[in-house]
This record gives C-alpha cells, structure tokens and sequence, in this order.
C-alpha cells in the first residue's frame, strides 16, 4: 500500500496534472479570497470557502480522474493486481495519494488569510477596542475542517467513476457532474413544495450541511455523513475490482 | 510448485477454460502453446491471481490462490502479454517501485543490479521508460518479474514484437532463468517452445489436448520416415511403382522436374528403412535414382494436426489439407498425443506424465524393435 501511494503522488508530479491542480488550486483560491473578503470590505470568510468549494467541481477531477482509467488503459493494473497486495490496500493508496495532495494544497492555501490578519494587526494597532475584530480563527479551522472532509467524499466519488472506465475524459466528465449535482442540488428546492422530497433532497446535498461548519459549529452529524459517503465509494470500488475478477 | 485441478473459468456462458489439470514440479520450464483465443492467458490470468476461476484449485508453492492470495502471489513473477510499465518512470524508479510493492526483503541495490545484470539492462538503467525500444521495454518487464527471486516465474508470450536477435537474446536469458526458477511461459510460435522447454502443454478451445515432454516429441519428429526421391522414368508408373512398393504407406508426385526426372515424396511404415531396398528394385527397372533427401517434419506440422484434430472441423479450407495428409506422419504422432491426452485424462489425474510418457517411451521402444 505504501509502495502505491508513493508511487502515485510522485506521478502527480513526473506528469503535469500535479503542477496543474496545485496552480489552479492556489490562484482559484487566492482569487476567491481576494474577491469574497477584501474587495467585499469583510473579515467573514464563509463565503469564500463556499466559493472555494464550487472550485472543486473542476479541481477535484483533476487529481482523480487518472487514478484508475490510466492504470487500465495502461494494463498496468494487472501488475498491481498480480503483486502480494490486497484490492483494499491498492484502493487505499491511490485515495490517499489523493487526499495528501488535496489536503497539502489546502493547508498552502491558507496564506490566503493572512491579509486579512495583517489587516487585522493595522487596524487595531493604535485604536484601543473591546469589540473583537479581525477574522475568527476558529470559524477558520471549522470550515478547513469541513472543507476537508467534503474533499474526502468528493474524492472517494471521483475515484469510483475513475475505476468504471478505462477513459480519462470520461471519468472526468461524469465526476464534475457528479459533483455540480451534489453542490447544487438544493437550488431545485426553491421550486418543490413538497416538504418531503426537499427534505430528502437537502439530506442528499452536499452544501447545505456544510453551513453550520461557516457558523463555527463542528456539526458532529455532517461529519459521520462526509465520511460515510467517502467509506461508500470507496467500498464500491473495491467492489468494482472484485466483481471483474470473478466476471 | 504448481498444481491446477479441473480448472474451469467461464465467461458467462462463454467457457474460456475447460477443466483443465495439470501440475509443474520445481525446475520445470514449461511451454504452453495454443492458438489465438485458446485459454493460454485466460488460464495464465487465474494462476497469477488477477482472475478468479468459476471452478477449480489452483495452488502455487502448496498455497491456495483462493485461501491466502497475498501469499500465494509473493511465490509468483508475472509478466504478461502487455508488459505493465509506467512510462513516466526511470527504470531504476520502476524497479524500485516493484521491489517496495513486492514488499522485498532481500538488499535492494545488491538484489537490482543482480537482476540488472541478468537481464542486461544496465545502460539504459537511468532512462525513462517511454524512451525505450520496444526490446528494452520487454527486459525491464522481465527485469520486473525477478524481483524477489519468485519460485515460479509466469512470462504470457514474452517474445512478441521482438527482433530476431533479441529473440534468441529473451530465450536465452528464459533458458538461463529455468535453471533456478519454475518457468512457465506461453506462446504460439513453435520454435520457441522447442528451444526452451522442458515440457509441452498444448491448449485448444480451454482444454488440453497434449501435455508431453519436448524431447519426446522432438524424437517422434525425428524418427522420420519420409523422404524426397528424384527418379527418371515415366511419372505415372513410377508413381505407381512406389505405391506398390511394401513399407511405403504413401507416395506423391512433388512440383519440379528435372530433364526426364521427376520429383516424389514417399512415406514409409515405422521403423522400416526403404531406401536400400528402394535402390535396388529402381536399378532392376532400369530407372535411375538421382536423389534422395530426407524430409524434416516440425513440430508446426505436429501442432497443427494437434489442433485441427481437436477442432471442429471447418467446412472449406481444412479439407483439403486433411485430404493431403490423410496418410501423413504428422497425423499419426497428433493421435498419438491426443488420445494419451485423453486417455489419461480419463485415469485418475494422479501420476498424469508419467503414464503418458512411459506410453509413448514403450511406443517408441516397439517401433525400434521391429
């Protein structure tokens, strides 16, 4: 497992996707930053990681739409396939290869925030004041948290379409669909007076459990969901694996 | 090292393996030969552990492919038809990678530049893959499969798009793998098979239809019987005058003439030699016998009959060639290996080689004798 994992996060950086999603990542994100604080006169940042978060339609499939369709393009799978690891540990690899750069670019990107303390220091600097200001800290880490966590089911998603088939673009594609569906399906809501199927539709997206994390509040349930859904997918795509086996 | 029993894989009601049984004991280098589309990497794909079977066992090292996988692969090298590279990589990166992947536990730099040496692949060790000729790319394939020294080493057509001479340089360096390691190793070119293999293992439609050793089919082929006789004389009877003739079993006119001479090849009963007794009866009849050539039969020939023996007979363009070769010595050691095949196939699968080849020894024996 720990050969596979070497082996793809240096592929993320022997091919050009790597220095792609980490560039798109880092000016998206810097971008954002800039046009949801600064430009707005605001220390409040849950806007700009919701932002963020719809830059994963289009990032997100960058870092997984290879993992697998290369591999069987290539028929290199048979290789890793025939060697003594298991299915779950070749999976688990590759996710994690994953999920360190998407989380190792994320955590670059918050030199993003420090602006906004830097403006912070300025401003308080000779004025004497029992009101807090200046961004907060905490409603920071709770959204990186959150955000961190939707990254994992997003990638387990990308990295199941990816196993379905053998070509690239295709996995990219119906991954970034995936994902827009999850990030805007509550938009339907504003249309269905049936409070039933909202009520389903609100638990199937992604977005709307994530608006507690902007109010600072570690939601515990959203948390068990994000990680159920990427436990999902990734046993799914075990189980794509095994089932071709015995095909 | 290897023991399959009534392997059966299907391919929903595709039945790509056919029970099939055999083993292979430690040291062995065996040749497993087929046509397109018989099974040979369907069943080379299960051994290995990347297919399951539908039915079967399938042991490596006296582990079970099913019960303890991760143990059962750590005992296999694999390189199969498409070598599995990653063309972003060095070499070395890509023999490192397979020495961590592997989990290997011998000394890596030791352990590489052995197997470096081996496969000779030293000077391109620094370059990237994609860079390589398609020869080189085969090495490091093979260079990949050694890692950890496996006991079985599993090579699915290894000699495919290769040039002559990196040919003769791959079945060298197979030849010189046998002697440490349990070799398995398919392909449709005969040649090859001849050259390398201890044993042979015929596989049509998913079944096997002869499991002989080399050196017993090579002696069936060269206990040659038929020859390319030049005489002068009128076509017609002379042709008659061969057929006649007691021992030979077939005669034919060949293409090519030569003044008044024509050119005929005959074929005689096991062990009798004609060609004296030829001379004489040609000389009393005052036709002159102006050549006469052993014909060499291959093992193609063989296989082939192996194989249109054992395949439903096409309606337009095997007929003709079975009419050709009705009498055909070919034929003849074909039936030989297809019904030992079947008949032990039929007894216990226990003891499978050695009856067959104690048969055919004790065939071979009677013939000599006669």
């Amino acid at each position: 497992m720990l050969a596979i994992y070497k082996k793809e996060l240096r592929s993320y950086f022997t091919t050009a996707i790597g220095y792609v999603y980490v560039g798109v990542f880092l000016a998206a994100s810097a971008l954002l930053a800039c046009y949801s604080t600064l430009m707005q006169g605001t220390y409040d940042t849950s806007n700009y990681f919701v932002y963020l978060l719809f830059s994963f339609i289009i990032l997100i499939p960058l870092l997984t739409m290879k993992l697998f369709s290369e591999e069987k393009k290539l028929r290199t799978e048979q290789l890793l396939l025939t060697a003594p690891v298991s299915i779950t540990g070749m999976i688990l690899g590759k996710y994690f290869a994953a999920m360190t750069m998407f989380v190792g670019t994320l955590l670059v990107s918050t030199i993003n925030f420090f602006p906004l303390y830097a403006y912070m220091r300025a401003e308080t600097a000779n004025v004497e004041s029992y009101i807090p200001v200046g961004p907060s800290t905490s409603r920071i880490v709770g959204c990186l948290i959150g955000i961190i966590l939707i990254g994992a089911a997003f990638v387990a998603i990308g990295l199941f379409i990816s196993s379905l088939t053998e070509n690239q673009l295709a996995a990219a594609v119906i991954t970034v669909s995936v994902i827009v569906v999850m990030l805007l399906l509550n938009l339907v809501n504003e249309f269905i007076s049936v409070y039933a199927i909202r009520a389903v539709i609100d638990w199937v997206c992604v977005i709307s459990r994530f608006t507690n994390f902007t109010y600072g509040i570690l939601d515990f349930s959203a948390m068990v969901y994000y990680l159920s859904l990427a436990a999902v997918f990734i046993l799914l795509t075990n189980r794509v694996y095994e089932k071709r086996r015995w095909g | 090292m290897i023991k399959i029993d009534n392997l059966v894989k299907n391919y929903g009601s595709n039945c790509a393996v056919d029970d099939i049984s055999f083993e292979v004991k430690k040291g062995e280098i065996v040749g497993f030969l087929g046509p397109n589309g018989a099974g040979k990497s369907t069943t080379m794909n299960i051994l290995t552990g990347y297919l399951s079977m539908t039915s079967g066992n399938v042991e490596v090292a006296g582990i079970n492919m099913l019960d303890n996988p991760l143990e059962a692969k750590k005992h296999i090298g694999y390189l199969p038809e498409q070598p599995p590279l990653y063309a972003d990589m060095t070499v070395e990166e890509y023999l490192i990678f397979n020495y961590e992947l592997k989990n290997c536990k011998l000394n890596r730099d030791k352990h590489l530049e052995e197997i470096c040496e081996v496969t000779k692949i030293k000077d391109v060790y620094k370059r990237v893959i994609k860079n390589l000729s398609k020869g080189y790319r085969q090495r490091v394939g093979i260079a990949q499969t050694l890692i950890g020294s496996p006991e079985v080493i599993i090579f699915d057509e290894p000699t495919v798009g290769l040039d002559p001479k990196q040919i003769i340089e791959v079945r060298n360096l197979i030849r010189t793998l046998g002697k440490e390691h349990t070799v398995i190793l398919s392909t449709h070119i005969l040649q090859e098979v001849q050259a390398v293999c201890d044993r042979i293992i015929i596989i049509n439609k998913g079944k096997i239809v002869a499991d002989e050793l080399t050196e017993n089919i090579t002696r069936a082929v060269e206990n040659n019987r038929r020859f390319s006789v030049k005489i002068c004389g009128p076509q017609k009877e002379v042709l008659a005058f061969l057929k006649a003739r007691p021992g030979v079993t077939y005669a034919e006119v060949l293409a090519g003439r030569d003044g008044d001479a024509y050119s005929y090849m005959v074929e005689s009963e096991v062990g009798v030699d004609i060609r004296k007794s030829l001379f004489f009866a040609l000389a009393e009849k005052k036709w002159a016998l102006i050549g006469l050539e052993a014909l060499g039969m291959s093992l193609e020939d063989i296989f082939i009959s192996v194989v249109d023996k054992t395949s439903p007979k096409s309606r337009y363009e095997r007929r003709t060639r079975s009419v050709a070769r009705k009498n055909s010595a070919e034929n003849e050691i074909a039936d030989q290996l297809v019904s030992e095949q079947k008949g032990t196939a039929a007894a216990k699968p226990k003891n499978n080689e050695e009856t067959a080849t104690e048969k055919l020894a004790s065939l071979f024996d009677d013939s000599e004798n006669k």
